[in-house]
Formats: structure tokens, C-alpha cells, sequence
């Protein structure tokens, strides 16, 4: 169901469904496979004008915002929840710069993300700062006109690959998130290489890596916003990029339904189809629902994003964790209806059941974002006692 | 250089399906689409276009109104303008008046370069209407290319035999049927899919083209159609199973009679 886009997001929609049937089909096996990074695929992105969906008209993109990043999103998780990250990680990386950013600094990075030419990547995880974001150790030291950065992040998507990085680093000692900052740092920066690649369960064809930042030096106009506001930057990023990877989730739950329901019509046991036996159906309806109730979450939340509210943490967040959960039970239930098929790679549910799980881990777990609810929901109500309602 | 590529808006046929009454194609509900040679055909334009560096590339169909959706999307895909034959007198056109009624609209374009169609539809199959709007125009043809590379004023090409592949020059305007082998057509991009929704399609009837009204639409058809069924699907072959030496032999003791004319 596409209730309530409007013509231009419908059309965006039949074109990411275009370009997942004939360009990501054929090459999501091979590129599970393989692990190899998606680069023909992100060319068609490019000449599609699809990578600037969400980036404002006058720094080169379509003028869009959450609602068109979303919808892209799920049209082309639906084949490939992979392959798909490369544009919206690169959604991830280039936030930063959409909210922070000056109007220099978005004249300069977004026209060649927003063309494809550039792909983006947000950099903020590290082996001990994973859901405290806060105990980040990459510090970068202000020398001069530079900033000195040293550091190592890690699992970061889109790593290596992308030209342009917001990475997280402490320029303060002692005060806690309030020393956090944002900086934009080029790859091909000396000082800043590459360090493993990682050989993931799912979302194989998506680049995780390490980034190693060794005395390296970047101009300080690269500081996003004020110094000690990269916490900040962080969270309001994530309320902005949390309903792209429910987006992701209700595509590979979409991709993982619409393959069972098919599988149930024509797989014949007992002399009839499965898809007559009310076990079956049951699960099917139970799976549909699930979607469709995703898919409203994910709506509603990128229309509250892009209407401009700044309240998004807790819709962003419940959005992000009950699209996730969804997509883990209905890809687990669609390899359940494919039976022993379900578990052969010959069929794509078993990919997509491991694509699911990544969805209730990055951003932000899916602890975390109850976490976050939580104390949204638990604020609301103090504030409303306090003001005597 | 002006590039013309003519195309034509067929039913999707992998949701076809017969009526098994009256064998005929069960139209109604059936999605319509570009037929997939034609695809070929606007993407070579567009090629040439781009080698040229200058250029327009016509788009030209004959048809009813909703062709129109096949114009906007070759439209989305980088083609610069479309033009629609349309008209109560065109209907029921067989391959002949087709040919008529699109060279007719060629001629009305004025100086083309290249004219482009697909090889064939994958409705009728005829393969007729491209070499017949060459013919018409009296420009010289070549059928099933599978590269094609401007050069001036010629155009050399390589055209698909069962065989291998000629190597020919030829001068231009000159009209190319291709076959799926010259490219791989591009998808549309957001901002052609746009453009093409708000884009002004130009439709020409019998009035506006120098035609004889004889030769259009299903009066000036010569074909008939006199009976339409659906084969008798044959069971496959006989398999002579065994050693070469053995079955050669019963081999031509079955064939010979048939050969022969004495047996069935």
C-alpha cells in the first residue's frame, strides 16, 4: 500500500522498484557471495538522480526529505538489504553536514553526494564506545588552523569507500559528551587509512571497516557546528537517519513476505498447495500485518521529521525498533514457510534473515532505542505534572 | 543530427494470456508496455546522440491515445521529443498502411539522419514496418544490427546473421532495425521521469500528414486475416536409443518412407 505520497514520491518509488528488479536482482546473489562493494549499483543510483533524494535543490539534490530517503530506502531494500545501505549509510554520513553544516560547508560536500559522484559515511563507533557513545577515544587537538586527529573507529559502513567522512572525536578531556565534536575529514586525508574489512553475517555487499587516524590533520573550518557540540550533532543525527533503517527493515520484511507468499502458492504437498492450509495463512496474515504496520511507523515518522517538529528522538527511535523487530520475525517466519528451501541459498529468505538482524543492532540497538523511548515518554509526563495537567 | 526512432506500445505478453473460446489474446487488464526491441532502438539513440554531441532524438509512434504513456517514457529516458500519429483513420492498420502512415510522419519531420526501430514486436512478429518505412522514404535499410557506429555523413554497422556478422557502410539518412545485442538501454532517471510527465507530446491525424486516405487504417490494409488459432502443441520427437551402429540403421528404415512420400 502507497496511501497518501504524493505523485513526485510515487514516481520515486516506481523508479527504485525499477531499479531493484532489473539492476540489483540479477547481481544480489553473486554480491552476497562475494562481499564485493556494489560500485555498478551506485552508478545506476547516480544516473537515476537518486542519491539526493533528500538533499535540498539548492546544494544539488531532488529537494526531498525523510519521506523520499524512506521510501527510496524500502523500494530497493526489498531486493537487497545490502546493496541498499550504500545510499542510505551515505544518508547517515551526509545528516551531519544537512543539519550542522555551514552554508560553505554544504556548498562544498553535498552537490557530489547529492549527484552520486561522492558517497558519504558517519564514523562514530569504536571498540569501546559502541551504545555509550559517549566513551569515544579518538581525540582530535586543535594545532594552529588543524585539527590533529587520532583514533581508531570501527564498523564503520560505507568505509573505504566513501570520499566523505563525519567523524566523531573528543577535542575536550574531562567534561564528558559535553568535549565531543563533529568534523568532516576527506578521505585520501594523509594520516587517515584503512584497516580491516569485515566479514559480516548479512548485509555482505555493504563496506564495514575500520578508519585509522594517525596525526592526521584537517582544517579546522572541517568542524561541524561549535566545538563540544558532537554529542549533539550525533543524536540529532540519529533521529534523522534511525527512519531509513526502519525503511530498510519494512523492504527486506516486504522482499521476505512477498517470496513466501509466493512459495506457499505454488509449493503442492498433501496434494494442494501449502499456502490452503490455515497454518500457513495464519502465519501469512500474521506477517502482512506485521508490514503494513511497519511500513505506517516508518510513514509517520518521516513525516513528523520532515514537518519540521523537533521532537523526533522517540517517534525516530520506535520507529527504528518496531520496523527492526518486525523484519527479524517475518524474514524468521519466511524461511519457516519455505521449509528446508528456506534454508538452501538456492532461495533468497535465508539472505534476507540475516540482512534482518543488522537492523536491530546499528544506530543504536534495539535496547538502546527502548532506552530512549523510555525516558522521552517518562520526561513528557513530568513535564505535564509539572505544568499541572 | 536528427535522430528518429519509431516505436510501438505492445500488451506485456508475460501477462498475457488466450481466450481458449475464441483464440484470441485476452487484452483487457493486460499491462501495456514499449515493446522491449524498441528499448534498443531509443537507447542507440541516444548513443548516436551523445557520440554526435549534438543532436535531437525523436521519438514517433502511430497508435491510440494512451501510446501517449509509452512516449512519456521514452521521454524519461533522455529522448528529446515525441510525436504520436493518432487518428480514427488510422485504426486497423496492418503492417503495409503502418509503414505508410509513419513514413508519411518522417517525411512531415523534414531532414532525418537515422531512423531507429526495433528489430521486431513481440506482438505481431512481422518485422515489416521498419525495412517498409525505409522503403517508402527510399533510404536504404539494414535489419538486425547489433553495433553501429557514426562516421560523417555514413554509418558503419554490423549486422546479425545466422552465420557471423556483415560489416557494412552505409550512406545516410539510412533506417536500422537493432537487435538486443547493440546495447543495454538505459534506466530512467527522477528528474527525466519529470520532465517527461509535464512534456508536450505533439499528435499529427490524417489531415495533418500528405496522405492518400485510401491507403490508411484498416482499408487501406491489404492483409486479411482469415482464421486465428492456436497450434496443436507436438509431442517431442522419437529418441532411437543405443549404440550409433544400431540406430543409424533404424534411423533411415523410418525416415525413408516419410522422405520418400509413403508414409506420413
Amino acid at each position: 500500500m502507497s496511501c497518501f505520497l504524493t505523485e513526485e514520491q510515487q514516481m520515486l518509488k516506481d523508479l527504485c522498484a525499477q531499479i531493484a528488479r532489473e539492476k540489483i536482482l540479477p547481481v544480489r546473489e553473486e554480491l552476497d557471495e562475494s562481499g564485493e562493494f556494489p560500485w555498478e549499483i551506485v552508478k545506476v543510483f547516480a544516473e537515476s538522480d537518486i542519491c539526493g533524494v533528500y538533499i535540498p535543490e539548492e546544494y544539488g539534490g531532488f529537494g526531498g526529505g525523510a519521506m523520499e530517503m524512506c521510501v527510496a530506502t524500502e523500494e530497493l531494500s526489498r531486493v537487497c538489504g545490502g546493496i541498499s545501505l550504500s545510499f542510505a549509510a551515505t544518508a547517515l554520513g551526509t545528516y551531519p553536514i544537512l543539519l550542522f553544516g555551514s552554508d560553505e560547508q554544504k556548498k562544498k560536500y553535498l552537490p557530489p553526494i547529492a549527484a552520486g559522484e561522492k558517497l558519504a559515511a558517519f564514523a562514530l563507533t569504536e571498540a569501546n564506545a559502541g551504545s555509550d557513545a559517549g566513551a569515544i577515544e579518538t581525540t582530535a587537538v586543535l594545532d594552529g588552523d588543524e585539527y590533529v586527529i587520532n583514533g581508531t573507529k570501527q564498523w564503520i559502513t560505507n568505509g573505504g569507500e566513501a570520499e566523505t567522512y563525519t567523524v566523531v572525536a573528543r577535542t575536550k578531556k574531562g567534561v564528558g559528551i559535553r568535549g565531543i565534536s563533529c568534523l568532516i575529514v576527506e578521505k585520501d586525508t594523509p594520516g587517515f587509512t584503512f584497516g580491516k574489512k569485515e566479514n559480516k553475517m548479512g548485509i555482505r555487499a555493504s563496506a564495514t571497516r575500520e578508519l585509522i587516524f594517525q596525526d592526521c590533520r584537517v582544517p579546522k573550518e572541517n568542524l561541524l557546528g561549535r566545538e563540544g557540540m558532537g554529542f549533539m550533532v550525533a543524536m540529532k543525527t540519529f533521529d534523522h537517519s534511525r527512519p531509513g533503517v526502519a525503511a530498510q527493515a519494512v523492504g527486506i520484511a516486504q522482499g521476505a513476505l512477498d517470496e513466501a507468499v509466493k512459495y506457499a502458492r505454488h509449493r503442492e504437498q498433501f496434494g494442494q498447495p501449502v499456502a490452503s492450509f490455515q497454518g500457513l495463512q495464519f502465519m501469512l496474515a500474521d506477517m502482512a500485518t506485521q508490514v503494513e504496520a511497519a511500513r505506517a511507523i516508518v510513514h509517520q515518522a518521516a513525516r513528523i521529521v520532515d514537518s519540521g517538529s523537533k521532537d523526533l528522538a522517540k517517534i525516530s527511535a520506535m520507529a527504528k525498533l518496531f520496523a527492526s523487530d518486525v523484519a527479524m520475525s517475518v524474514t524468521t517466519d519466511a524461511v519457516q514457510v519455505l521449509g528446508g528451501y528456506g534454508y538452501m541459498k538456492e532461495y533468497p529468505v535465508e539472505k534476507m534473515m540475516r540482512d534482518a538482524k543488522i537492523t536491530q543492532i546499528y544506530e543504536g540497538t534495539n535496547q538502546i532505542q527502548r532506552a530512549v523511548i523510555a525516558s522521552q515518554v517518562i520526561k513528557e509526563s513530568a513535564a505535564k505534572e509539572k505544568r499541572g495537567e | 543530427m536528427r535522430i528518429v526512432v519509431l516505436i510501438k506500445q505492445v500488451p506485456d505478453t508475460t501477462e498475457v494470456r488466450m481466450d481458449r473460446e475464441t483464440n484470441t489474446l485476452i487484452r483487457e487488464g493486460v499491462p501495456s508496455i514499449i515493446n522491449p526491441f524498441d528499448m534498443y532502438a531509443l537507447e542507440e539513440g541516444l548513443r548516436m546522440r551523445e557520440a554526435a554531441g549534438e543532436g535531437t532524438v525523436t521519438v514517433m509512434s502511430m497508435g491510440p491515445p494512451q501510446v501517449e504513456d509509452a512516449l512519456r517514457e521514452a521521454l524519461s529516458i533522455g529522448i528529446d521529443d515525441a510525436i504520436l500519429l493518432s487518428d480514427r483513420a488510422f485504426a486497423g492498420s496492418d503492417t503495409w498502411s503502418t509503414s505508410y502512415t509513419l513514413a508519411a510522419g518522417v517525411r512531415k519531420l523534414g531532414d532525418v539522419d537515422v531512423i531507429l526501430c526495433g528489430k521486431q514486436a513481440i506482438d505481431g512478429d512481422t518485422a515489416q514496418v521498419g525495412p517498409g518505412v525505409a522503403r517508402l522514404l527510399g533510404i536504404p535499410q539494414v535489419a538486425y544490427v547489433k553495433a553501429a557506429a557514426l562516421d560523417g555523413a555514413e554509418c558503419t554497422v554490423e549486422r546479425m546473421m545466422e552465420d557471423g556478422h556483415d560489416v557494412l557502410r552505409v550512406p545516410l539518412p539510412a533506417l536500422f532495425t537493432v537487435v538486443k545485442d547493440i546495447n543495454e538501454p538505459r534506466l530512467p532517471s527522477l528528474k527525466g521521469k519529470m520532465k517527461a510527465k509535464k512534456a508536450e507530446i505533439t499528435v499529427w491525424g490524417a489531415a495533418d500528414l500528405d496522405v492518400d486516405p485510401a491507403e490508411l487504417g484498416l482499408d487501406g490494409s491489404p492483409t486479411r486475416v482469415m482464421k486465428i488459432f492456436a497450434p496443436e502443441l507436438k509431442a517431442g520427437g522419437v529418441v532411437f536409443e543405443g549404440e550409433t551402429e544400431e540406430t543409424v540403421p533404424k534411423l533411415v528404415e523410418e525416415l525413408l518412407p516419410i522422405l520418400r512420400g509413403e508414409a506420413q
